[in-house]
């Protein structure tokens, strides 16, 4: 484990076929804008450096939800080791934003990639003991191998795209 | 079992290696390679399984208090917590919150303590309609079936079968074939029932009493809209599932699908504490805002006690709390492999720790139906995340299925072969035959060879198989006159003028009256290394008995073994062992059936023949002392269930390899005979089935010579390939010229 974190996790999480981008701050927006495909729908992001492109849609309608082909949300955190982003359950509803849509676009500061689980579930358990919150962690797109072979996106999105901003 | 049951017992076998065996085997064989490759990536994969081991163990420990700390942490968080003491209590709660919401309908995600209380049903007959979004279950729920594995349920189904079903029973404009298909269907078909849902239903992987966290492993993503679309959650929960911690989560995150499913990890790990602040998705508003709705989430968590806590007051089930379902152990066994959860498995539970939840929750009968299918091979105690004695569970509930039981009609056959009653019922008298081989070998070598003329002689056979159930395609062993004792008594000293080292061979049934040749070159071998051997007359190991569950007459043979041996280890001498099976008693078995003064004097001083040999040469004995491969040799090497899971295979590769052989090692996990199973009528079959992986490995190889470690594996591989193979100490013995 003697790489960065930030590159373990993009070649941990391109085993599971997620594309990792990084990027300066200030290009973060034009970067997302590129990755998002029409409709869409997001959580907004909590940093003021970054913001979503105009029109995806925020506080969507379950039939936005349904028929938005990208969601975009902030991801809490990540660990390198596997690859993972850490979801928070949000009021404005970033679980159901990364969850509905074929596409997940999450967005995530360098700084908040930690190296491996343990660090994870330190940061979890001092986070749910202060706040009572839920998160996921999510690694690759969702998956089934019940109908006889691996196949992406059973009830989730079948392509999660991350961009770490520096 | 009479021989009526046997016979009924071998068609159902049979049958479900016909239909599900296929299926079952290609999957369970995938995860089981997916876990060996995933679990090596970890540095610290040993720690983390030592970790989580602790972490079960003291939560267990303290249970009822941390139950009480996880009751109030929910309900602070705005949740309900009951605790239900049986299914038909944990479905009345959940039956009476489904009423109070007026539900019509309630999604669930995959859970098996929902599958233990049966709450479809019970749920059904209410008016309530329920629908199982894992996809692997709606295929059953749609086809009528019961899971047949604890994690991927409908194993047993190819997809040609889940397309015939899905195209029969919805009609599709163009009919389903490709698993995208299959799975884009079931994925549209399940959103619109989720959309139209009143409640959602989950289990509960593990449950943080700090925080009232859940953590729920998936890969759907089923269980994510299961919770977040309706506004009221039910998860249920066997109440073992509490950990102190939310950092107490880490190593089971880590462990749990590089262990089941060979997933470093799983797609999504949801880890809640209810009533979650996610906005609900309501469908039937589809214009308002998600975030504008009603965010007033019900919460109720259903704790089954359903035997549990009775399992944890018995010093053998509780272990069995500490399951976390992961699936390994059904995936590493070799009778899962072949046959599946329908016949390995009981009302709930599948695989080897099945006996133990089934014995806890439903009770020794069901226990009884499968029991039988654990070999006690232990290649799955080394793949539990949480270390659990899966055998020796097996053992114990055998034993009291055992003493359960009624003494059989033909007990004049074989009363003469107890020397130790077992009390109780007594075990069956198929059991007591094979749990009394030693006394069995005895005769067959004081008679030999007319005893094994008689033995397999057609009209024998034939009432040998009526009584007994052992299975007339099998040939009887051959007992050898001349023990390997006898041989070594009649034999000049050899006393090396200055010994390394001092060790008595061990002269385990096998070796003594059957295969007394692999004996020979054994002391052979030692003795042209420097070593002083003696091979004193002992008792039979006990691995017999135990493997029938009489732990009773197993544990006298450990004490008279440990009687006879004892003084050898006392005086300085290492005992060096042929029959991997029975080394595996003295270093582990015994552990249960002696007080720790015998067992661990026995248990450090004993050595696997082969690794005592690789250790000699690496303290300096001249190698060269052995034969040789004398040219180029290949060698196809199975080595023992018991001896891998011992860490002892490699020591066999080291020196045929330094004697210049090339060797490929089986990569089967057991043989299928292991011990008297193969024998059995009704399980022939099946250990034939199982048998068959390793024929097909080893005739496609062609090696020069075929060696294997067991006496139940030279037995195996004599019947699926044609000759028997030799012991590896067999290859290395110099000749003896006696
Ligand atoms: S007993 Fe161990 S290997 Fe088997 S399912 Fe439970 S945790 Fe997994």
């Amino acid at each position: 484990m003697t790489a960065e974190p930030y590159d373990r996790f993009a070649s941990r999480a391109a085993d599971f076929g997620v594309e990792v981008t990084r990027v300066a701050a200030a290009d973060a927006s034009s970067t997302i804008e590129t990755l998002v495909e029409r409709p869409a729908v997001g959580a907004a992001l909590p940093w003021a450096d970054v913001t979503l492109p105009e029109d995806v849609r925020t506080d969507p309608t379950p039939a936005e939800l349904d028929e938005a082909v990208t969601g975009v949300t902030a991801a809490a955190f990540a660990v390198a080791d596997y690859g993972s982003i850490a979801l928070r359950a949000t009021p404005d509803g970033t679980e159901p934003v990364s969850l509905f849509p074929d596409r997940h676009v999450a967005v995530l500061r360098e700084a908040d990639v930690l190296p491996d689980m343990a660090a994870a579930f330190d940061r979890l358990g001092e986070t749910f003991r202060a706040t009572y919150g839920s998160a996921i962690l999510a690694t690759g797109p969702s998956a089934t191998a019940d109908m006889g072979e691996l196949v992406k996106g059973a009830h989730g999105p079948k392509a999660v795209d991350v961009v770490v901003v520096r | 079992m009479s021989s009526k049951g046997h016979e009924a017992k071998a068609a159902r076998i049979r049958e479900l290696l016909e239909t599900e065996g296929d299926a079952v085997a290609t999957n369970t064989r995938g995860f089981n390679t997916g876990r060996y490759e995933s679990v090596a990536k970890l540095d610290d994969y040993q720690r983390l399984r030592q970790e989580a081991r602790e972490i079960k163990e003291d939560a267990i420990e303290r249970l009822p208090e941390l139950l009480e700390e996880l009751t109030e942490t929910v309900e602070a968080n705005g949740g309900t917590v009951y605790v239900a003491e049986d299914a038909a209590d944990a479905n009345r709660y959940v039956a009476e919150v489904c009423e109070a919401r007026d539900a019509e309908r309630l999604v669930k995600s995959k859970s098996m303590t929902s599958e233990e209380i049966e709450v479809n049903d019970y749920l059904q007959a209410r008016g309530v309609d329920v629908v199982e979004t894992d996809l692997g279950e709606w295929v059953l729920q749609v086809a009528d079936e019961s899971p047949s594995h604890i994690v991927a349920p409908a194993i047993h189904k190819s997809r040609e079968g889940i397309a015939a079903l899905f195209n029969e029973r919805f009609d599709p404009d163009e009919p389903l074939e490709t698993a995208e298909e299959l799975t884009m269907f079931a994925r549209e078909q399940l959103l619109e029932r989720i959309k139209g849902a009143d409640v959602g239903m989950t289990g509960a992987n593990f449950l943080t009493a700090d925080t009232g966290t859940m953590a729920l492993v998936t890969s759907e993503g089923n269980a994510r809209k299961t919770v977040t679309v309706p506004d009221t959650h039910i998860a249920v929960a066997g109440v073992e599932k509490v950990v102190p911690s939310v950092e107490d989560l880490q190593p089971f995150v880590e462990l749990i699908g590089r262990s089941g499913t060979g997933q470093d990890i799983t797609s999504y790990v949801s880890l809640l504490t209810p009533p979650v602040e996610s906005p609900t998705v309501d469908f039937d508003d589809p214009e308002t805002p998600i975030t504008e709705g009603s965010p007033d989430r019900e919460f109720h968590l259903v704790l089954v006690d359903n035997g549990r806590l009775a399992m944890r007051e018995d010093d053998t089930l509780r272990e069995t709390l500490y399951c976390i379902r992961c699936s390994a152990c059904s995936n590493t066994c070799a009778n899962f492999q072949s046959v599946g959860g329908h016949a390995f498995g009981g009302e709930t539970y599948s695989g080897g720790i099945a006996t133990g939840w089934e014995a806890g929750v439903e009770g020794l009968d069901t226990a009884a139906e499968f029991n039988d299918l654990c070999t006690g091979c232990s290649r799955c105690v080394e793949a539990c995340p949480v270390k659990i004695d899966i055998p020796w569970i097996n053992t114990v509930v055998r034993d009291r299925i055992n003493r359960s039981g009624d003494a059989g009609q033909f007990d004049f056959l074989v009363d003469g072969l107890t020397p130790d009653a077992e009390s109780g019922g007594g075990p069956e008298l198929q059991k007591r035959l094979f749990g009394n081989f030693e006394t069995l070998a005895k005769l067959g070598s004081t008679f030999a060879p007319l005893s094994n003329w008689v033995a397999n002689a057609g009209p024998v056979k034939g009432l040998l198989e009526r009584t007994v159930g052992v299975d007339r395609r099998r040939e009887f062993p051959a007992f050898q006159r001349e023990t390997l004792v006898d041989w070594f008594d009649d034999r000049d000293s050899r006393v090396p003028a200055d010994p390394e080292r001092k060790a008595v061979f061990y002269p385990d049934v096998y070796t003594n009256h059957m295969l007394v040749e692999r004996g020979k070159a054994a002391v052979r071998t030692l003795e042209a290394l420097g070593v002083e051997v003696v091979v004193p007359r002992a008792p039979g190991a006990g691995r017999a008995p135990l493997s029938q569950g009489m732990i009773a007459t197993a544990r006298s043979k450990a004490e008279r073994v440990a009687d006879a041996l004892g003084p050898y280890v006392e005086d300085g001498y290492d005992v060096v062992v042929l029959e991997p099976s029975d080394l595996a008693m003295f270093r582990e078995d015994y552990a249960h059936l002696l007080p720790a003064e015998a067992y661990e004097p026995l248990a450090e001083h004993s050595y696997e023949a082969v690794e005592y040999v690789y250790g000699l040469v690496a303290n300096g004995a001249d190698a060269d002392a052995l034969a040789s491969a004398g040219g180029p040799a290949s060698v196809a090497y199975h080595s023992h269930c018991q001896q891998r899971t011992m860490g002892l295979a490699e020591y066999t590769v080291a020196v045929l390899e330094q004697r210049g052989y090339e060797v490929t090692t089986s990569d089967v996990e057991c043989c299928g005979m292991a011990g008297s199973f193969g024998y059995k009528e009704q399980y022939y079959d099946l250990s034939m089935d199982v048998g068959e992986n390793l024929g097909e490995q080893f005739r496609s190889l062609e090696a020069d010579h075929v060696v294997a470690s067991g006496t139940s594996c030279t037995d195996q591989l004599e019947d699926l390939l044609g000759d028997p193979p030799r012991h590896p100490v067999e290859l290395l013995a110099p000749d003896g010229g006696d």
